[in-house]
């Protein structure tokens, strides 16, 4: 291994302060006796950002730093950067470093752009000369040549972000850092960036880049960490990595959905039993239609539960292909909806429904038993309702299910309202609410190539 | 903390552009625009000699007429003074975004309040001068040399003490407002308005104290007074004491440094 290091960060541990009054005097003098103001506290006054932290950049390779808000990721590139130290731990880096991590930071909103410019790169540590060379290439890259020398003030803040994006990159540092500015400008200014970053990865230059955008992790990066509460999670390969980090979120965004529905549901679900839908909704008038034309107000009515009880809906579980209950799904996924139903006494008038809503609260599909002329015969005791759904064809996004169990003429025996989210995830972000099952082909004289990674 | 002294003499440019910047915004988008750093002094001279001249006639001795000219010798050196301070104490709080995002040698920001302050006093001189020829003071060569040497005493005094405040406040915002009244009742407790010479033996011992009093005195006897400088044994113990003031202050700054991009 001759490639030489280009940032080694070794054991790196930073800890904050949390905000305390209190103690304020004591650290401030221990600060000035020990130079630090971390020590003298106790562990419930502090939060440690990064644990333990190590990683090696090679030189001439491109880093990403990958994570949930809040997993460090910032603080990282701080650190790195020079602009706050490590509590523990040492980070060395080679060479000049350009940190892109608020684009504009100096700017002085009164002076013209052209000042600034100049001031901006001479902190970013340029010389009066060095700013005069690359001059008209900033401005050419920043697309301001009709407004330099206007106050800054005046700028967009499209135009703010640009001017700062392109004096920070044209300091032509060994080691770049960029916090998650590729959001700065419109389609064409983030091309431009692209371009330039594949330009210093060609010239041999390091970059370290801290993103949400995993598809640039993946097209860009030759490795990646992976930082989750302030600890490496894993590093290495960036599909591995990212595809690791992809589980976890859908995990913990599951967990999230889980606790948010279970708290719904336990609120409702207690309610004793009613009539009518709680915002006052005829009784006799909604539930029969639910699929088809249902009136304007049961589609608005607010998530809850209704109904007699006569029959009741125990539990609804969705449930993926590792046959496991869960609430997040791929698109073309085969999902079963499966309800415990109990009938308190033997019923033969009853029709089990199903309704399935976007998050604008949008019906995206609705069915009962009834409209597919299944006519209820006898029902009695605890039983299972099953919906088997081959392929889940939606595309992205948050869903929501009303399930209920009715008799014909609408009676709700009981209906559950909007209390069952599932999330929608998929590779693919086109647009929409449904995706047919569909596959392109082109004749011969037509030729495209693929983009995906 | 030497090396990092020592670095401070590489951000000179950065310093420079800086202040330069600070004069250029301060009067950006005024009609008179760059003409307030004159008119500003003259301003406030005006208010203080109609006060005392006008108001309170005869609350001072005949030694200090022209009154005028006595005020304006300690008047322009305070403001100098008493500005920086004010604003040191907020500038790396108002600077936080550069403290915070970009690698940014923290000193910078209150030593080019000091310069850029400096840089109005200068601005001051030419009206004072005029003031000095209308009123036929009786200037000496061998006076008039030590002038830079009480520029750069106060000079360094002025940025002792901004260092050390601009880092205090930092962690006690409370700072801003003592120091807005203190340096009111400092400015009275200095010879500005009432000559040196009217304190009483006790209050001068006091006044002795007050640093920004042998300044005063020495631009006094070097503008104003006729005969020698003889405050000179004053001014370099003052010089010395700057010196270890400066060094003090930058010790703290440099002390409490990697807490600013936390603190802001």
């Amino acid at each position: 291994m001759a490639v030489p290091t280009a940032i080694d960060a070794r054991e790196v541990t930073k800890v904050y302060r949390r905000y305390s009054h209190r103690r304020q005097f004591a650290t401030l003098k221990s600060a000035l006796l020990s130079g630090t103001m971390i020590r003298d506290l106790r562990p419930d006054e502090t939060f440690a950002a990064l644990r333990n932290v190590s990683f090696q950049v090679p030189k001439g390779s491109t880093y990403g730093i990958i994570g949930r808000n809040g997993s460090g990721k910032s603080t990282a590139l701080k650190l790195v950067a020079g602009i706050s130290k490590p509590t523990s731990g040492t980070i060395d880096v080679q060479g000049r470093i350009s940190a892109l991590i608020e684009l504009g930071a100096g700017f002085h909103p009164e002076i013209s752009g052209r000042e600034n410019v100049f001031i901006n790169g001479i902190m970013l540590g340029l010389s009066k000369k060095e700013v005069q060379r690359r001059f008209s290439e900033i401005v050419e890259f920043a697309e301001l040549e009709d407004f330099i020398d206007a106050p800054v003030k005046t700028y967009s803040s499209g135009m703010y972000m640009r001017l700062g994006f392109a004096v920070a990159i044209h300091v032509d540092p060994d080691v770049l850092l960029v916090d998650e500015v590729l959001a700065v400008g419109d389609e064409g200014f983030t091309h431009k960036c692209l371009d330039k970053f594949a330009e210093f990865r060609r010239r041999g230059k390091t970059i370290l880049l801290v993103t949400h955008s995993l598809g640039l992790v993946e097209r860009f990066c030759d490795e990646v960490l992976w930082l989750d509460a302030g600890e490496a999670r894993a590093h290495g390969d960036p599909r591995r990595v990212v595809g690791a980090y992809i589980t976890s979120v859908e995990k913990a965004e599951e967990r999230q959905l889980a606790a948010a529905d279970a708290r719904v549901r336990e609120a409702v679900l207690q309610a004793p039993p009613t009539a009518a839908p709680p915002d006052g909704a005829a009784a006799s008038a909604p539930d029969e239609d639910v699929a088809s034309d249902a009136p304007a107000d049961m589609f608005q009515a607010d998530p809850g539960r209704w109904g007699s009880r006569e029959i009741e809906i125990l539990g609804v579980d969705l449930i993926g292909e590792d046959d496991r209950p869960s609430q997040v799904f791929h698109t073309g996924e085969r999902v079963t909806v499966k309800m415990q139903v109990r009938a308190n006494r033997p019923a033969t008038d009853f029709v089990f429904g199903f309704g399935l809503f976007n998050a604008d609260g949008l019906c995206c599909y609705g069915t009962n038993t009834a409209i597919e002329e299944l006519a209820g015969e006898h029902i009695e005791g605890d039983g299972e309702v099953t919906l088997h759904i081959d392929s889940l064809d939606l595309t992205e996004g948050t869903y929501k299910l009303d399930v209920a169990v009715h008799r014909l003429d609408g009676y709700p025996y009981d209906y559950h309202r909007l209390l069952y989210t599932f999330r929608v995830k998929s590779r693919v972000k086109d647009v929409g609410l449904y995706r047919p099952p569909h596959r392109w082909s082109f004749t011969p004289n037509i030729r495209l190539r693929t983009t995906a990674i | 903390m030497w090396h990092n002294l020592r670095h401070l003499v590489r951000y000179r440019g950065l310093v420079q552009s800086l202040v330069v910047r600070e004069l250029k915004a301060r009067y950006r988008g005024s009609v008179l625009g760059f003409f307030w750093s004159f008119i500003n002094p003259l301003l406030l001279l005006l208010v203080y000699t109609f006060v005392f001249s006008v108001v309170l006639p005869g609350t001072h001795a005949p030694e200090i007429e022209p009154y005028a000219l006595f005020l304006f010798c300690g008047l322009l050196p305070w403001t100098w003074f008493s500005s920086s301070l004010n604003e040191s104490a907020g500038v790396l709080i108002s600077g936080g975004n550069l403290i915070k995002k970009v690698l940014f040698p923290a000193e910078v920001l209150p030593i080019v309040t000091v310069l850029a302050n400096m840089v109005h006093f200068f601005f001051g001189l030419p009206i004072l001068a005029l003031f000095l020829v209308y009123y036929d003071a009786p200037l000496q060569l061998s006076e008039l040399v030590w002038f830079p040497v009480v520029v750069l005493v106060q000079l360094l005094l002025t940025l002792g003490f901004g260092l050390f405040l601009s880092a205090l406040t930092v962690h006690f915002r409370d700072i801003r407002d003592i120091l807005s009244n203190l340096l009111t009742f400092w400015f009275f407790a200095t010879p500005i308005i009432y000559p040196m010479t009217m304190a009483p033996g006790m209050g001068k011992t006091l006044l002795n104290l007050n640093p920004f009093t042998h300044l005063a005195v020495s631009y006094q006897e070097i503008l104003f007074y006729d005969g020698n400088f003889g405050h000179w044994k004053w001014l370099l113990a003052l010089g010395a004491a700057s010196v270890v003031l400066f060094l003090a202050g930058y010790f703290i700054f440099d002390r409490l440094r990697d807490s600013f991009a936390e603190e802001v």
